[in-house]
């Protein structure tokens, strides 16, 4: 078998695997990039609204800047994230929209004077700041203090994703497309590589490096009914927890976006309701304002979807052959701004589901969108559990979002994170010797043909395409936005009698090359185990918080669950392993977010006691050494200086 | 009452010894909104296991999914059956190297494209990660954003006469990409430079005119003014040139 080498592997070439390859390859390091698909079609290219920083160029993001966005993101959060990495992105973000505009972004820029928008219902007029004229502008989304979503109209996840893209082609960095890594190569606690499948040809091919990068994606396909590219289907953190060696954080941790479209799941923007969209209900009635008096439409996603949810379960949702839904209202912010602005979405709702925006509602609801849980890193990125195998972007948990992520903080983080890890994993790949063990990495590729000669030839009958829809529907039915301990039962037995049904899956397509249904065959056991351990850890997870909401435990329990959920699975073994660590070293003390109601139960330590035990626990269950120490990128109680809200948008 | 499709499917598998180019026939029940994402999807789970295409976005955004649909060439996730007769015939795309079935390497191609054209933003200046980003007017960021919302889906290569017979025409992709470059102040490119990389008959003027690239892109990009915008710029280089010329030594 072949076995190509490099110094650094990047596995998915979406926004965050590129930046980090770039990142790599300036460092005069080899890379080599692998991806499902072309880069240009990852799924970052779908981002619509636009990335989160605080340049605060634009009229209502006066007094805009690091501490309150990273004070927004906490919030967001749930006080679920580690403050200092949250810290780290808000510290970056405004340097990275910048250097992105270096790499050719066409963002959008302010126009000086008087403009008219939408402001929570109202028709409103802002003056821009002349002489802010040119510079990068920026436009409401929810749960900020201020306007921050720096966008190019409602394409900016295609525009970045080129403008990368572009670079890395620049840069002549290697990549492989139409592949699939189906393990990772590891020895004494470090990986050395991967074992990975040709989409092009079935070839199986070992790649091998000093620095290993995991860049997939979310796990969003999980869910079947998601607004996620059908690629998302949890291919990369499934090959770190299947080390048996790397935990996944906080799996549960799913959120629910207020507006994907009905039927197709497809999203429309939240960018939307920042320009001035309204939800209405089945008697055309606003009734966000009512549950959200100061937020509105603008809340955060995980209080709006359930605000939504709880609304329709009142009896005000919209019948349909699709099931029930609410109203997406649009129409008021008229034919040129649908046309430019929000042109995306206007083409989406045309094409797809007949609907002009301009002159009709449009039917959304609540779909699964993203995936705050995945691979546990360090703030530098490197996995819990096993040297030089890094991840970031959707796929790790390096955990700036906590149990919610604010829209437009996910494409963002893939730009920062892929600066800030990107330069971490140089410097640790500039410094590790090649472990270029062939034979280790033959023993590893032989699991896998094994394991498809198995699929091919085993005389079982079961349906990989069957069973990946049995797992949907329990996510679905029992793991959803409202989650019970009942369902959440229901949900895990249902998924471990699959687990134990995978054995059987048999493959009927034989013919050589791409088999579409060997690949899904090959996935399937890391969906079920993901899908297992999202269920199990929402049971075991008795409290409410962000987009885990437990109805029989309503209550955010900071007493006893500010804390993150690591799940790993032994090697061999029937069930995951949980654990829990402290989030990371609190600076803003845990209290209301502002928005969202529900009750708390407060901590019983003192922020320094809480403090004290936080390296020490995480390093416990994995945590690599960093290369600074804990805590020295917070700084301490700078939040007291602003106040965010002071003047309010 | 729902139809049952027809759907003549073109079939070939590259990697498989003795294969021959065919056509596969398969019935399919028609649902409501039903889009040929989920129909091909229900054909592949049903049907033929090892159906090949290209899906990723299913939201008409990644560009994954053209090809031939009764003979033109657009998105399948966008296309509803309701739109096309009880009988559906699917190719894959011409011009581009066919991976199996329905399925091209397009990725290839437009990367190879991007190198040719240098897809980048050429300047002499080092991002300073202290100073306050370059200023641009808000007109030229969305005249850029026009250009560069091509998805790469490859349809105008697709429907491009010069491109059947041509292998190495940029088409309408590769010169509006030219013109995505020429409208940003930020790439210091000048005219001869993009005169010798789009001047020939790989370029600009292959074109024939015949503009079918401009009917079936399926994002609207106006593809039409910007070739003309290009002619037009390498139309002033080349009397540049030729006054240059005609210096006396």
């Amino acid at each position: 078998m072949r076995t190509l080498i490099s110094d650094v592997l990047v596995i998915g070439a979406g926004l965050a695997g590129e930046r980090a390859a770039i990142a790599s390859a300036q460092a005069g390091l080899d890379v080599t990039m692998l991806s499902l698909v072309p880069p240009r079609r990852s799924h970052s290219a779908a981002a619509q609204g636009g990335m989160q920083a605080s340049l605060g160029n634009s009229a209502k993001g006066k007094g805009d800047n690091p501490t309150v966005h990273w004070l927004d993101t906490v919030k967001g959060s749930d006080w679920g994230a580690d403050q200092e990495v949250a810290r780290i992105f808000a510290d970056n973000a405004p340097i990275a929209m910048r250097e992105m505009a270096h790499f050719g972004v066409p963002w959008n820029r302010v126009e000086g004077g008087p403009r008219e928008v939408y402001i929570k219902g109202k028709k409103t007029t802002i003056v821009e700041d002349e002489a802010n004229e040119g510079l990068i502008t920026a436009r409401d989304f929810g749960g900020t203090a201020k306007w921050r979503t720096c966008y190019t109209a409602d394409g900016t996840g295609h525009t970045v994703l080129y403008a990368m893209d572009n670079l890395a082609v620049q840069l002549d960095i290697t990549i492989h497309d139409r592949m699939e890594a189906l393990s990772l190569i590891h020895e004494d606690g470090a990986c050395i590589g991967a074992v990975v499948r040709s989409l092009r040809d079935g070839e199986i091919l070992n790649y091998l490096a000093k620095a290993t990068v995991i860049a997939t994606g979310g796990y969003g396909r999980l869910y079947g009914e998601s607004t996620n590219a059908i690629i998302n289907e949890g291919t990369g953190s499934a090959i770190a927890l299947q080390t048996g060696l790397v935990p996944l954080g906080n799996m549960e941790a799913v959120q629910f976006h207020p507006t994907g479209i009905v039927p197709t799941d497809i999203l429309v923007t939240e960018g939307c309701r920042g320009d001035g969209g309204l939800l209405l209900d089945v008697d055309e009635y606003r009734f966000m304002p009512e549950y959200e008096p100061e937020k509105q439409e603008l809340a955060s996603r995980d209080v709006v979807s359930r605000r939504m949810k709880q609304h329709i379960l009142k009896g005000k949702g919209v019948q349909s052959s699709y099931g029930e839904h609410l109203w997406l209202d649009l129409r008021h912010l008229g034919e040129k701004h649908l046309t430019t602005k929000l042109r995306e979405v206007y083409d989406i709702c045309m094409y797809f589901i007949g609907v002009n925006p301009i002159k009709e509602l449009i039917p959304v609801r609540p779909t699964q969108h993203y995936s705050m849980g995945g691979i546990r890193v360090n703030k530098d990125g490197m996995a819990y559990g096993l040297k030089g195998l890094f991840a970031l972007g959707e796929v790790a948990c390096w955990d700036m979002h906590g149990f919610n992520r604010l829209g437009g903080n996910s494409l963002a983080e893939t730009v920062v994170a892929g600066m800030v890890v990107g330069e971490k994993i140089a410097d640790y790949a500039n410094s590790a010797e090649l472990n270029a063990n062939i034979s280790l990495g033959e023993k590893f590729a032989k699991e896998q043909t094994d394991l498809i000669e198995h699929l091919l030839t085993n005389p079982g009958e079961e349906d990989v395409y069957a069973l990946r829809d049995e797992i949907a529907e329990l996510l679905k039915d029992h793991v959803h936005i409202f989650r019970t301990g009942e369902g959440l039962e229901k949900a895990v037995a249902g998924l471990k009698e699959i687990l134990g049904r995978l054995k059987n899956v048999k493959v009927k397509a034989t013919a050589p090359g791409m088999n579409p249904e060997l690949s899904q065959a090959l996935r399937i056991k890391g969906m079920a185990q993901q899908a297992y351990i999202i269920a199990k850890g929402a049971l075991l997870r008795t409290e409410s918080r962000g987009a885990h909401t437990r109805e029989d435990y309503p209550a955010r329990d900071d007493k006893n669950w500010l804390n993150r959920t690591l799940a790993s699975w032994p090697l061999g073994a029937d069930e995951p392993e949980f654990n829990y660590e402290p989030v990371g070293p609190l600076d803003l003390p845990p209290g209301d977010r502002g928005y969202g109601g529900g009750q708390m139960i407060n901590m019983d330590l003192s922020l320094e006691e809480y403090n004290a035990k936080v390296d020490a626990e995480q390093k416990a269950l994995g945590k690599q050494d960093t290369s600074e120490p804990t805590g020295v990128s917070l700084p301490k109680e700078a939040w007291r200086e602003e106040s965010p809200y002071k003047d309010a948008k | 009452m729902a139809r049952t499709l027809t759907f003549k499917i073109f079939r070939y598998n590259p990697t498989k010894d003795n294969d021959e180019p065919h056509i596969d026939t398969f019935k399919l029940e028609e649902t409501p909104r039903l889009n040929l994402f989920t129909a091909l999807h229900r054909i592949r789970e049903n049907q033929a296991p090892d159906l090949m295409y290209d899906f990723v976005c299913r939201a008409g955004i990644c560009g994954s999914c053209a090809m031939m649909i009764n003979g033109r060439p657009t998105l399948a996730c966008r296309t509803l059956t309701a739109d096309l007769a009880d009988t559906i015939e699917l190719y894959p795309l011409p011009f581009f190297k066919l991976l199996g079935d329905l399925s091209v390497d397009t990725g290839v191609w437009f990367h190879d494209m991007a190198k040719r054209l240098e897809s980048w933003i050429h300047t002499t200046k080092e991002f300073d990660p202290t100073a306050e980003e370059e200023r641009m007017d808000n007109t030229t960021a969305n005249k850029i954003y026009e250009s560069e919302r091509c998805i790469e889906c490859g349809c105008c290569v697709a429907a491009c006469a010069t491109a059947q017979v041509y292998p190495d025409f940029l088409g309408a992709a590769g010169l509006n990409r030219v013109g995505r470059f020429l409208f940003d102040p930020r790439d210091t490119r000048g005219e001869q430079e993009w005169f010798e990389l789009v001047s020939t008959d790989a370029g600009v003027f292959g074109c024939i005119g015949m503009m079918a690239c401009d009917d079936v892109c399926p994002k609207d990009l106006p593809l039409l003014e910007v070739f003309s915008y290009i002619r037009r710029k390498m139309n002033a280089g080349v009397k540049v040139a030729v006054t240059e010329m005609d210096l006396p030594a």
